[in-house]
């Protein structure tokens, strides 16, 4: 079936099978590899992009339910070759080990941060707590989020795409 | 790689559409919501229906609001939503409780409150905490509307009175006055389902209880509820003996089974400790 979906801002229209799951259409027919898929089981959140705003397990979520909707990856995190606050803080921080969980870890963070700019330790922990981490232990990860709250963007991150 | 098998795919825009949909498919068409549990139950080829009526654009069904003495919640309103929601934690702070503890932000961003009930699984939070406020649901088909109380909405696990053809459309609380609530649940970790999980909510006349709701989850008590308990409990004096009493009688009542999750002996204690807690603070609460 046809579908339309817009990736980070760009639209994308593709024939696909309606079992299709969001992961496989954006890493396999879309070529976006920054979202990883895992557990395949809802549980780890490797595959978390955002739809419609909000980020959500794109290993349960099908393609054909995004037709016409919004998707977010971790490709869009970067603008204009500046990285992100929160992939800063990863980076500062040693938020990361082998980088498998970091995807998902950055769009719920970006999401944290755009929804509440200054949270606790708590906050974020709630946050990432449906995401998985079997390197790092979540400290750093804690304290990259933490570090990407206190350096936000000099620009807001907001700003429509205008790549097409 | 889990694949579901083939099936057919519409999207629905509003409810009259979803009930064409239905009939045009037939009983082997599912509604997918969230499809939070349905579809890892597709990908696990344990489920495998011919169309999926997809019902995520179906807005007239995202809404929380009171009509006169009723709190109304549209099933396809959010975790995330019934969570953030001042007006149902205003009137009824289990639901604000128990969403805390339903999965992870990420699942309660896209799962909703009518896949839960209508998943019907032995363990679900809510039914415990509609139970408890004694709910009732609106169930839509062809020819109309029917009502049912929440207590009479599971027929047994993973299986509930929404027949073929019919869409689960609004939960109904009603609201009275001195009364209030609360969730206490216990899990193996964050995000995980209920070892055993209580709610309850309780009306105060003066110092002893009006009447009571208990709801018990993951331990197997019918219908989600301690009704043994709620009858020990109506008219007697509002105090912690009567809630040590209560959950003393929840526990020999339910009968829960051993799993990867713990013993029987366990989930009993919890059973009865978690619904005295829940009795407590859901007086002090009504107290004030
Ligand atoms: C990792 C994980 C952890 C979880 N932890 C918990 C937990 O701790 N506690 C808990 O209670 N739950 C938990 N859940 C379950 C979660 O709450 C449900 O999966 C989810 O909310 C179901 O809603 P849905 O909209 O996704 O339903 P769907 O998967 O879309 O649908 C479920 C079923 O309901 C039917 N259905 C859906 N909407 C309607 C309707 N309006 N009318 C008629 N039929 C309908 C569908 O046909 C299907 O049979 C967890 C789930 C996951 C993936
Ligand atoms: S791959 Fe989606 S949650 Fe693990
Ligand atoms: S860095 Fe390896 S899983 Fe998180």
């Amino acid at each position: 079936m046809k579908i339309t979906v817009t990736v980070n801002g760009q639209d994308h229209e593709r024939d696909v099978e309606p079992r299709l799951l969001l992961v496989h259409f954006l890493r396999d027919d879309l070529g976006l590899t920054g979202t990883h898929w895992g557990c395949d089981t809802s549980n780890c959140g490797v595959c978390a992009v955002w739809l419609d705003d909000v980020p959500v397990k794109s290993c349960t979520v099908l393609a054909v339910m995004a037709d016409g909707k919004t998707v977010r990856t971790v490709e869009d995190l970067e603008r204009d070759g500046e990285l992100d606050p929160v992939q800063k803080g990863f980076s500062e921080c040693h938020g990361l080990q082998c980088g498998f969980c970091t995807p998902g870890m950055l769009m719920t963070s970006r999401w944290l941060l755009d929804t509440n700019p200054d949270p606790s330790d708590e906050e974020i922990r709630v946050a990432i707590s449906g995401q998985l981490c079997r390197c790092t232990g979540y400290e750093n990860i804690v304290r990259s989020v933490r570090w990407a709250a206190e350096h936000p963007a000099v620009q807001n991150t907001s700003e429509p795409d205008v790549t097409v | 790689m889990q694949v579901p098998s083939h099936f057919e795919y519409e999207r629905a825009a509003d409810v009259e559409q979803v009930l064409a949909l239905l009939a045009r498919y037939g009983p082997e068409a599912r509604v997918v919501a969230g499809g939070h549990s349905l579809l890892p139950m597709m990908k696990l080829r344990l489920a495998a229906p011919d169309a999926l009526i997809d019902i995520n654009d179906v807005s007239e069904l995202s809404y929380i609001r009171v009509e006169r003495d009723e709190l109304l919640i549209g099933t396809l309103v959010r975790h995330a939503e019934l969570l953030d929601s001042p007006v149902a934690a205003e009137h009824f702070p289990i639901f604000r409780e128990a969403e805390r503890v339903i999965a992870d932000p990420l699942v309660r961003n896209r799962g909703t409150v009518g896949g839960s009930l209508c998943q019907a699984d032995p363990s679900e939070d809510l039914s415990a905490a509609f139970a408890a406020v004694r709910a009732s649901a609106v169930i839509r088909n062809a020819e109309g509307s029917r009502t049912v109380p929440l207590r009479e909405f599971h027929v047994g696990p993973y299986e509930t009175v929404v027949g073929d053809g019919e869409l689960l459309t609004e939960f109904r609380v009603p609201i009275k006055p001195g009364g209030s609530s609360a969730y206490e649940k216990v899990g193996r970790r964050a995000g995980d389902w209920a070892l055993a999980a209580a709610g309850a909510a309780i009306w105060l006349d003066g110092g002893n209880v009006a009447d009571v709701g208990i709801g018990l989850t993951a331990v197997g008590a019918a219908h989600f509820v301690a009704a043994e308990a709620e009858e020990y409990l109506r008219g007697r004096p509002a105090d912690d003996e009567s809630f040590a009493q209560a959950g003393r009688i929840a526990a020999e009542h339910c009968r829960p089974t051993a799993d990867q999750r713990g013993p029987v002996d366990y989930k009993r204690h919890l059973a009865g400790e978690l619904t005295t807690r829940a009795l407590r603070r859901a007086a002090e609460r009504a107290r004030t």
